[in-house]
């Protein structure tokens, strides 16, 4: 390969990576707000995802670090739904608290189980698996096929997403209640039922992406360690149109914001390294002018049920 | 005053928890509790120094989102705003050496203010142009505001001998006085009067009463109280940025004297939640302020003298918001209940 194509591999590769946990967590939260909860909690999720897939990782290896987190994304995500939706409580405020409280939780609990700070905690990271055939595809091949199996999880997630949402009776419902709920109430559905499911699903993918930053990217925890990240993967929501292929692609090109800092910084430009950082958010914001307008939000999104 | 006694019920539970999970995970939690106690209200010096110190960036923070919370908007990147008025009174402060303190001292405070302002221009035409959530766009600002204060701390602000990443020093005629005796500066004086100044903008004036109108519904607001809703918007987000911006000048010029990254312990997430607990009203929120203030005061001294990690206290923190969030949806649903009796009574 040429060094230009060594580049863009190396370039693609990071991008994917970078992507991966962002567009599980938006795909779950797509699923959430389509139904017409927005989870301000998903950071908390994720957070609480990362320090199970540390803590499992430690007991049991990685695959069961990715099994604790999903669990503590589900317990995070009941939790809001028990404020937000059993009990009707404002959602954006219940969210808030939500990631405030799994702060506190999170770090507290990482400090109890690992002991006092300054242990570099290293964790053994889910290896990279080559899909034969396909990673041997020139120039992009090793970047979308030689990925740790959580970016395989999330290329499975989006389509499987889509079809639910927009080929099965589930789906239907699931946007009726984000769209109007009391006519979703008044043919039978479930309303309180499709939204508790559709924020633990949330949850789940949430949990999942904060284990994949651990153990797909990081190979270590520390407080407050997804900086953001769940609030990014609902900008990603909005950017995506609130479909999942549209998140899974708004995701990419968040991660090639990110990864292109990488790059340009390893390329020795004299340019300081900071203006790399602040990109991807500058991308996301030049990318939602652009994005919104056209599209709507789900009519009840955010609103009691009522 | 019921909201106070739920505020009191959270809090207690909140503190029980956080107790119970301190004793589960083997923690002295006796020695917890009372070094929380004793960093926040311990002494005079611990309540002025400490609380009411930490109290001033909430309160200000807190008063400017609930201002764009009362007009129907969520200015969530109050974080970044602070960190605007930082640099800005950064800037101004090390270059005013040869300044009157009477000069300086105004000169910085309204460039933070400007400053953080100017930092919610972005989200505010991205809204009006293309509909662009707020929400997002000033959450997002937030990281590249931090990116920001990294880059002056490593670039044009930054110390002389240029090895550790902070600025130089600010001048000391660019330094708030401080209440005698204390740590704490007369930002706290500034705070108490926006509060003050605020509760009379929306209880007897016609422009609070229009921003409450645009609050509760945008185009009812237009079609009947004539609300110019655009440049009313503008306005409300504009002074929300630029309070938060005045909390981070006071920052610099009160407490840290230079920039630094990190300067911020989540002061612009933490005053969201005080505006929340206090529902938007101005004088709630110095209670609610001084309240977050001791616990992040209490956290801080816990973390010094017992070994518990200071993120712990967010836990209390939030369990507040969620018993008063549901203390309001039961009071509601009570509410509702009576009002709905005599018509269930007439019909059966």
């Amino acid at each position: 390969m040429t060094e230009l194509g060594v580049a863009i591999a190396g370039f693609a590769s990071a991008a994917v990576r970078v992507a991966t946990p962002l567009a599980l967590a938006a795909t779950g939260e797509t699923v959430t707000e389509r139904a017409g909860v927005v989870n301000l909690g998903l950071e908390g999720a994720m957070l609480a995802g990362a320090l199970g897939g540390a803590i499992g990782t430690t007991l049991g290896g990685p695959w069961m670090g990715l099994g604790v987190g999903v669990l503590a994304g589900l317990v995070v995500a009941a939790v809001f739904s028990a404020v937000a939706i059993g009990a009707g409580a404002n959602q954006i405020i219940a969210g808030t608290a939500i990631t405030l409280a799994c702060v506190g939780v999170t770090g507290t609990l990482y400090r109890w189980f690992y002991g006092t700070e300054g242990v570099g905690l290293s964790l053994t990271t889910l290896p990279p698996v080559a899909i034969p055939g396909l990673s041997r595809l020139p120039l992009l091949g090793s970047a979308l096929f030689s990925q740790p199996v959580t970016t395989y999880l999330a290329y499975a997630a989006l389509p499987v997403t889509w079809w639910l949402l927009f080929r099965t009776r589930v789906g239907l419902a699931i946007r009726a209640t984000g769209e109007a709920p009391a006519a979703a109430r008044a043919s039978g559905l479930s309303v309180t039922g499709i939204r508790t499911a559709a924020v633990l699903f949330g949850g789940a993918l949430g949990g999942l992406a904060g284990a994949t930053l651990v153990l797909a990217q990081v190979g270590t925890f520390a407080e407050k360690m997804t900086a953001g990240r769940g609030f990014i993967a609902i900008a990603i929501v909005v950017l995506g149109r609130w479909h999942p292929i549209g998140a899974g692609l708004a995701a990419l090109v968040f991660g090639a914001a990110s990864a292109l800092q990488f790059a340009l910084q390893a390329a020795g430009l004299d340019v300081p390294y900071q203006l790399f950082l602040m990109l991807p958010y500058v991308v996301a914001l030049v990318a939602l002018a652009g994005a919104v307008g056209r599209v709507r939000a789900p009519a009840a999104l955010g609103r009691d049920e009522d | 005053m019921r909201r106070a006694t739920t505020a009191a019920a959270g809090l207690a539970v909140g503190l029980a928890l956080l107790a119970a999970g301190l004793w589960l995970a083997g923690y002295d939690a006796g020695e917890a509790m009372s070094a929380l106690w004793s960093g926040a209200f311990g002494s005079w010096d611990a309540f002025a120094s400490a609380t009411l110190l930490r109290a001033v960036p909430l309160i200000l923070i807190g008063l400017g989102f609930a201002l764009a919370y009362r007009g129907g908007a969520l200015n969530i990147g109050a974080e970044g705003q602070f960190y605007a008025g930082a640099i800005a009174a950064t800037w101004i402060g090390v270059h005013a050496t040869t300044w009157p303190g009477w000069v300086a001292l105004p000169v910085m405070a309204g460039a933070a203010l400007a400053a953080g302002a100017a930092w919610i221009v972005v989200p505010v035409m991205l809204k009006l142009r293309f509909g662009v959530l707020e929400v997002i766009s000033t959450l997002l600002l937030n990281f590249v505001a931090e990116a920001l204060v990294s880059l002056m701390v490593q670039g044009p602000l930054q110390e002389p001998a240029g090895i550790y990443p902070q600025s130089a020093p600010i001048a000391e005629s660019a330094r708030l006085p401080l209440v005698p005796g204390t740590r704490l500066h007369l930002g706290v004086l500034v705070a108490v009067a926006a509060a003050l100044g605020l509760w009379y903008l929306y209880r007897r004036t016609w422009w609070g009463l229009r921003l409450l109108a645009l609050g509760e519904g945008p185009r009812a607001a237009q079609v009947s109280a004539r609300v110019n809703v655009r440049r009313m918007l503008t306005i409300a987000l504009l002074v929300s940025g630029g309070l938060a911006g005045l909390a981070g000048g006071f920052e610099v010029s009160g407490v840290s004297y230079a920039l630094y990254q990190n300067l911020s312990p989540g002061y612009g997430f933490t005053a969201i939640a005080v505006a929340l607990i206090a529902r938007g009203h101005p004088v709630s929120i110095v209670f609610a302020g001084v309240l977050f203030g001791a616990l992040d005061a209490g956290a801080s001294a816990m973390q010094r003298d017992a070994g518990i990690p200071a993120v712990a206290v967010l836990i209390v923190q939030a369990v507040v918001i969620l018993v008063l969030l549901l203390g309001e949806v039961a009071a509601r649903r009570a509410m509702l209940r009576q009002a709905a009796e005599p018509a269930i009574e007439a019909a059966s």
